[in-house]
C-alpha cells in the first residue's frame, strides 16, 4: 500500500501526498529515480547481509549445531576453555581500570588547562590506535622478555611479566589506551568549567569538586568509554598472542583459546568459545546505542 | 578563559603528571626501546632482516590487500551511508546497528567465522568453489576480512556529513536543469570527498596492522599469503627477536606516515573544528 502511493507520488502534487514525505527527504529535487533507490537499498541489504548478518548467524548456528547440551559441554566441560574465560574476566577489568584513571586525568589536564605540548599530548594519545597489535605485543616482549636485561632483572626478583598475566594486562592496556580518554576530552571541553568554579567558590576542595561535580557530569560518557574499552580488551588478539606464550590453562585468553581449538580441529568448541565473545560484542553495541542518546543529550 | 582557570582550578600538576607518566611508561618508552633494539644490528644485518625477499613480499602483500580492501570500502561505504541517510526501508535501524559490528567483534571471531563460511563445504564456499572462486586460504580471503574490518570507518565518516548536507545547492542544481547524476557528481560528491578520504585512510591503516582475522583465513605461506604481522610472529617463534624487531620498525615507520596522513585528512574534512 505504501509502495503504491510512493510510486504514484511523482505524478501527484508534492503537498498532498503525505506518505511521500515519509519516503523521501523534503523535496522532489533531492529524490533519486526509483531504480536507483531499489538498486542501492538492495546493495545495502546484500553488503550488510553477507558481510555481517550471515557471519553473526553462523557463529550461533555452529555453536549450537549439536544441541544446547553439547554446547554447554564444550564451553563449561572443557577445563582450558573455562580457565580462558576466567583469565579474560581477570585481565580486561584491570586494563580498563588503568585506562579509566589515565583517561580521567588526561581529560582534566587537556580540557581544562592550556599548556605547552598540549597538542602533542593529544596526538600521542591516539598513537596506539595506528600501531599494529602484533608490533605492540612485540614491543613489550623486547623490553620485558627474558632476553632483555630488564626482563632478567625482574625475573631474578621473582617477577614474571611476559608469558604471564601481567604481560597480558600491559598489552591489552596498550591497545585500548586511547579509548576512554577519547570519549572524555570532548565531553569535558563541552561541559565548561562553570559548575566546577561555582563549587570551588562555595568552598569545596578539589576532591569534593571532583566527586560531586566533575565525575557526575561525566558519568554517561565514562560508562560509554568503559563499554567500548572493555569490548576491545576482551577481544584483543594480536598483542596478547605475542606476549602470552599460549600455555593452555595458564596464559590463554578466550580469543587465544578460539584459535587453539580451531588449530586442533575442534570447530564446535572454537565456535562455542567464539559465541561468548560474540555475545559480549552484541551486548556492547546495544549498550552503546542506549548510551549514545544520553551522552549526546549532554 | 583557560588562563584564568589555570590559577583557580586544582589538579593541573597531578593530572598532567599522571597522564605523561602513564603515557611514557606504557607507550613511549617501550616503543623507543623497540627501535633501539633493532639498532643493535649493523645496517647490513638490519637490511638483511627487514628487507629480505620474504619480508618485501610480506610488506607488498599487506599493503596491496589493505589498499584493495580500503578502495572497495569507499564504494560500499558510500552506498550504505547514502541509503541510511536518504531512504526509508524495512529494518533500517537494524542495518544501521549492524554497521558497527566489525568494530566490536573480536578479530579472532571474525577470522574463525569467515574461514568456516568460505571453505569448500562452508555455507558460502559451497557456491563459490564450483565457480572457481577460492576464498579461504587465499589472498582473496585476506581482502575479504579486511573489507569487513574496515567498512564501518568509511560509513561512520561519511554518514554525518551526508546527513548535515545543506539541501539548497542540490535543489538549485535541480531547478537549473541538472540531471540527478550530474548533481551528484558535481554538487554532492565534492562535499563527500574529505570524509571518504578520511574513512579510507582509517580503514587502510586498520587493514595494514590487522592480524587476528587474517591469520585464520590465510594459509600464511611465505611469499604467497604471509602478511607482515604474520612474518613478525613467525620470526618470534624462531626466537629471532632482532629480526622481528627490524620488521616491526619498518611497520612502525609506515604507521607513523599513515598517522600523519590521517590527521591531515581529518583536518581537511573538519575545517571548522579548531
Amino acid at each position: 500500500m505504501q509502495n503504491d502511493s510512493a510510486a504514484v507520488a511523482p505524478a501527484a502534487d508534492g503537498n498532498s501526498a503525505v506518505d511521500l514525505a515519509s519516503f523521501q527527504p523534503r523535496s522532489q529535487a533531492r529524490k533519486d529515480p526509483r531504480w536507483v533507490r531499489y538498486l542501492l537499498v538492495g546493495t545495502t541489504y546484500l553488503v550488510i547481509g553477507l558481510l555481517v548478518a550471515v557471519p553473526l548467524a553462523h557463529v550461533f548456528f555452529q555453536a549450537f549445531s549439536a544441541g544446547v547440551g553439547a554446547y554447554f559441554q564444550k564451553l563449561l566441560g572443557d577445563k582450558d576453555t573455562l580457565h580462558a574465560i576466567f583469565l579474560t574476566l581477570m585481565v580486561s577489568p584491570v586494563a580498563v581500570a588503568m585506562n579509566v584513571v589515565f583517561g580521567i586525568a588526561a581529560a582534566w589536564a587537556i580540557a581544562r588547562f592550556e599548556f605547552p605540548g598540549r597538542a602533542l599530548l593529544v596526538s600521542l594519545i591516539d598513537l596506539p590506535m595506528s600501531i599494529s597489535p602484533v608490533v605492540a605485543g612485540l614491543v613489550f616482549m623486547l623490553v620485558l622478555g627474558l632476553q632483555s636485561s630488564l626482563g632478567q632483572w625482574l625475573r631474578e626478583h621473582g617477577w614474571q611479566i611476559i608469558f604471564a598475566p601481567p604481560g597480558l594486562v600491559l598489552a591489552t592496556a596498550f591497545i585500548t589506551f586511547p579509548l576512554v580518554a577519547r570519549e572524555l576530552v570532548p565531553l569535558l571541553e563541552a561541559e565548561g568549567a562553570d559548575e566546577e568554579m561555582a563549587a570551588l567558590s562555595l568552598g569545596a576542595n578539589g576532591w569534593a569538586m571532583f566527586w560531586r561535580v566533575t565525575l557526575p557530569n561525566l558519568r554517561w560518557g565514562l560508562l560509554y568509554g568503559i563499554i567500548l574499552c572493555n569490548a576491545r580488551a576482551m577481544g584483543e588478539f594480536g598483542a596478547v598472542h605475542v606476549v602470552s606464550g599460549r600455555i593452555s590453562g595458564q596464559t590463554d585468553t578466550l580469543p587465544l583459546r578460539v584459535e587453539k581449538l580451531f588449530q586442533e580441529y575442534d570447530i564446535q568448541g572454537a565456535f562455542a568459545a567464539a559465541s561468548v565473545l560474540t555475545l559480549v560484542a552484541i551486548l556492547t553495541l546495544i549498550g552503546k546505542s542506549l548510551l549514545e542518546r544520553k551522552v549526546h543529550q549532554g | 578563559m583557560r588562563t584564568i582557570t589555570r590559577r583557580v582550578l586544582p589538579g593541573f600538576g597531578l593530572t598532567l603528571g599522571l597522564s605523561v607518566t602513564y603515557l611514557s611508561l606504557l607507550v613511549l618508552i617501550p616503543l623507543t626501546a623497540c627501535v633501539v633494539k633493532s639498532l643493535d644490528l649493523t645496517l647490513e644485518e638490519f637490511m638483511r632482516a627487514a628487507w629480505s625477499p620474504r619480508a618485501r613480499a610480506a610488506y607488498w602483500l599487506t599493503f596491496e590487500c589493505a589498499l584493495i580492501a580500503a578502495l572497495i570500502n569507499i564504494v560500499l561505504g558510500l552506498v550504505v551511508s547514502w541509503t541510511l541517510v536518504r531512504y526509508k526501508f524495512p529494518f533500517k535501524t537494524l542495518i544501521d546497528a549492524l554497521v558497527d559490528v566489525p568494530l566490536a567483534l573480536p578479530t579472532a571471531v571474525t577470522g574463525l567465522v569467515y574461514a568456516s563460511l568460505y571453505v569448500k563445504g562452508g555455507w558460502l564456499g559451497q557456491f563459490l568453489t564450483p565457480l572457481g572462486i577460492e576464498v579461504a586460504y587465499t589472498k582473496l580471503g585476506i581482502v575479504l576480512v579486511l573489507i569487513f574490518t574496515g567498512f564501518p570507518f568509511v560509513v561512520r565518516s561519511v554518514q554525518p556529513v551526508l546527513a548535515e548536507l545543506d539541501s539548497d545547492e542540490e535543489e538549485a542544481a535541480a531547478v537549473m536543469g541538472s540531471s540527478r547524476w550530474h548533481t551528484f557528481r558535481h554538487v554532492i560528491f565534492p562535499h563527500l570527498l574529505p570524509p571518504l578520504l578520511s574513512g579510507f585512510t582509517l580503514a587502510f591503516a586498520r587493514g595494514v596492522g590487522e592480524y587476528g582475522s587474517v591469520v585464520f583465513i590465510s594459509s600464511n605461506m611465505p611469499f604467497k599469503t604471509e602478511i607482515a604481522a604474520v612474518l613478525i610472529v613467525s620470526r618470534l617463534e624462531e626466537f629471532a627477536y632482532r629480526e622481528a624487531a627490524a620488521v616491526a620498525v619498518v611497520m612502525l615507520g609506515f604507521s607513523f606516515v599513515l598517522l600523519v596522513l590521517i590527521s591531515l585528512a581529518e583536518r581537511w574534512s573538519q575545517p571548522h573544528a579548531k
